[in-house]
């Protein structure tokens, strides 16, 4: 665990909004929504919680490892990598770009360090994460495995083959988390197909289930990563109900399924920007 | 029929390929210790009980979630394991296509997607699980390695070899009992075609089942005078291609046999190089864009037109359009 006080991860999350605002906007596509939602948890992970080396590598034994299911939060992702030193933040500007690396999702086929598996096509990143957790059993590694889901992509039959798997094999050593920002491309959760009890769902599976009913409160954040930590090694996958809202820190996307993938324009870029304080200097 | 003729190989014993591969798992096992296996619920059919057996810890029941195994060895690629994945051919492919796409080959992954009861050969199961597009999906993504091989022997070599080989490859084999005519432990290279029968009129190129049926017909060509050369394509992808066209250069004109649909089958793999470097006549020995149906592997293989003599047939076919 990285020394980081409350205050300086969440100007990091300022900044790292900011760059994911402009990344977007640079190319008039992606998908601001859920990056706003994630990035304190993002931040979190990334500046403190997890051990990891930014001197990337492949295996990433005794490192705790990251994978995201979602792929659609890529320019959050890329911004949290690039401010740990992963690459250069000046890369942050071929985001969606021709000849770059980093690609509309995440890909592991140009190189960018720190990404592990490709993702975007929904449902797949959860199986991926727990087999690289049971690995890390196998060579008796005591790191942990960390995954980030969409609420909408609870939708996909895979996500529950390998919700059901985890359990049966005692996959404990690792952590998901669930973006339950309740919005999904064509509206509201609730009335595109309503997930209904999530937590009764996972913990039917036989998962163990803890909320941070404040996603975007960097406390409440730590606080149920400790948590979550602490429930690790006891026989039983563990799920974050990570409730965060969709487009936070911009008082015209949040709490909207509208800017899920949608750009701003030059105004509402500025706009946006003039609510976030640029805390590490844009890229 | 098979026993008056002066055959090219012949056999003592009859195996399922499916066999060859479970052996050659346990000896991969003993011999890499990063050698892993998940299996979806198919254990007996696809013989990984003795890998199982020995290897507790290495080997993972999945169940009926073929979607979800295929991520977890992508996953398991991470911190160095070699995955072996098993189920039926159809389950290991169609079902999966997306899963295979993104998080095996695209990622670029050292997964091992070995499927077993492809093809008509399946038999009595019927249709719904006679896959005969596999290999046509599998070769079209980028990455991957397809390899088919064609008896127990050669089977178990390219399980073996798949260990030693980084990335994402297919390995398909099947059901039925099946002659053992090539040697045991013998050296299988990936991408390299094997000349069996050298011949000068015409050219058939084999893969998996059917390249018994090619020894076969190179007898029958034989008896009538005319001289076959049969080449096992144990790999479609990378292909042989110079072997194919130093063949061709040879005999003026090819079959293409398989357990396969024509389209994106084999046949479409050679077509293309032929196309390309050395235009000459190709005939088709394939399914011609139907599904099959309940039935032994050997009334399957004479009704849907995939038997030594259809071989023949074909084979006259290309020396007249010479």
């Amino acid at each position: 665990m990285q020394q980081v006080s409350i205050d300086q991860l969440q100007k990091i999350s300022s900044q790292v909004r900011r760059d994911c605002l402009r990344m977007v906007h640079a190319v008039q596509s992606g998908h601001p929504g859920a990056a706003l939602g994630l990035t304190e948890y993002f931040v979190a992970l990334f500046f403190k919680e997890m051990q990891h080396n930014n001197q990337f590598d492949m295996d990433g034994k005794g490192e705790d490892l990251f994978f995201l299911s979602n792929g659609h939060v890529s320019a959050l992702w890329y911004s949290v990598l690039a401010r740990n030193g992963y690459f250069s933040t000046e890369e942050l500007g071929t985001f969606r770009k021709i000849n770059s690396r980093l690609q509309g999702h995440p890909a592991t086929h140009e190189g960018l360090p720190g990404v592990r598996i490709a993702s975007g096509s929904l449902g797949q990143g959860l199986s991926v994460a727990i087999g690289a957790a049971q690995v890390k059993k196998l060579n008796q590694d005591d790191k942990l495995v960390y995954v980030v889901m969409g609420d909408g992509e609870q939708q996909e039959g895979q996500i529950w083959e390998a919700a059901m798997y985890a359990a049966h094999h005692h996959v404990d050593n690792i952590i998901a988390a669930i973006d339950y920002n309740g919005q999904q491309i064509d509206g509201p959760t609730k009335k595109v197909m309503d997930l209904k009890d999530l937590k009764a769902k996972w913990e039917a599976f036989g998962w163990e289930v803890i909320s941070i009913e404040k996603g975007n409160d960097m406390a409440a954040v730590l606080e149920g990563l400790a948590k979550a930590k602490s429930m690790t090694g006891k026989g039983k996958p563990v799920l974050i109900l990570l409730h965060t809202e969709m487009g936070y820190g911009v008082d015209f996307m949040v709490g909207t399924h509208k800017w899920h993938g949608v750009a701003p324009s030059d105004a509402e870029l500025e706009n946006a920007l003039s609510q976030l304080e640029e805390t590490l200097g844009d890229y | 029929m098979e026993k008056t003729l002066d055959l090219k190989f012949t056999y003592t014993e009859k195996k399922d390929t499916r066999s060859g591969f479970g052996d050659g798992l346990l000896e991969a096992g003993r011999k890499n210790p990063n050698v892993v296996g998940l299996c979806a619920d198919l254990i007996g059919s696809l013989k990984m009980g003795a890998f199982q057996k020995e290897f507790p810890d290495r080997f993972f029941q999945v169940g009926i979630a073929e979607a979800n195994m295929i991520g977890l060895a992508a996953g398991m690629t991470i911190g160095g394991k070699i995955p072996f994945t098993g189920t039926f051919a159809n389950f290991s492919t169609g079902r999966v296509y997306d899963q295979i796409r993104q998080s095996v080959a695209y990622s670029d992954k050292n997964v091992k997607i070995c499927a077993s009861h492809a093809g008509l050969t399946l038999g009595e199961d019927g249709a719904t699980h006679q896959i005969l597009e596999d290999v046509g999906m599998m070769k079209m993504l980028p990455h991957m390695t397809v390899i088919v091989p064609c008896d127990y022997n050669q089977t178990k070599a390219a399980t073996l070899a798949l260990v030693d080989h980084v990335g994402p490859a297919y390995l398909r084999f099947g059901r039925p009992v099946w002659p053992i005519f090539t040697p045991a432990n013998q050296k299988f290279e990936i991408g390299k075609a094997w000349k069996m029968i050298e011949g000068k009129d015409v050219t058939i190129f084999a893969t998996g089942h059917l390249v018994w049926e090619a020894v076969v017909a190179e007898a029958m060509l034989r008896e009538e005078g005319i001289s076959a050369e049969v080449i096992n394509i144990h790999t479609i992808k990378p292909l042989d291609e110079e072997a194919i066209l130093a063949s061709v250069a040879k005999t003026g004109c090819a079959v293409a046999a398989e357990e396969h649909q024509i389209n994106g089958g084999l046949g479409d793999s050679i077509a293309q190089v032929l196309v390309r470097n050395h235009p000459a006549p190709l005939e088709y020995v394939g399914v011609n864009d139907s599904f099959g149906e309940s039935g032994t592997p050997t009334q399957l293989l004479e009704k849907y037109g995939l038997n030594a003599a259809n071989i023949v047939k074909a084979a006259k076919q290309a020396v007249s359009r010479k």
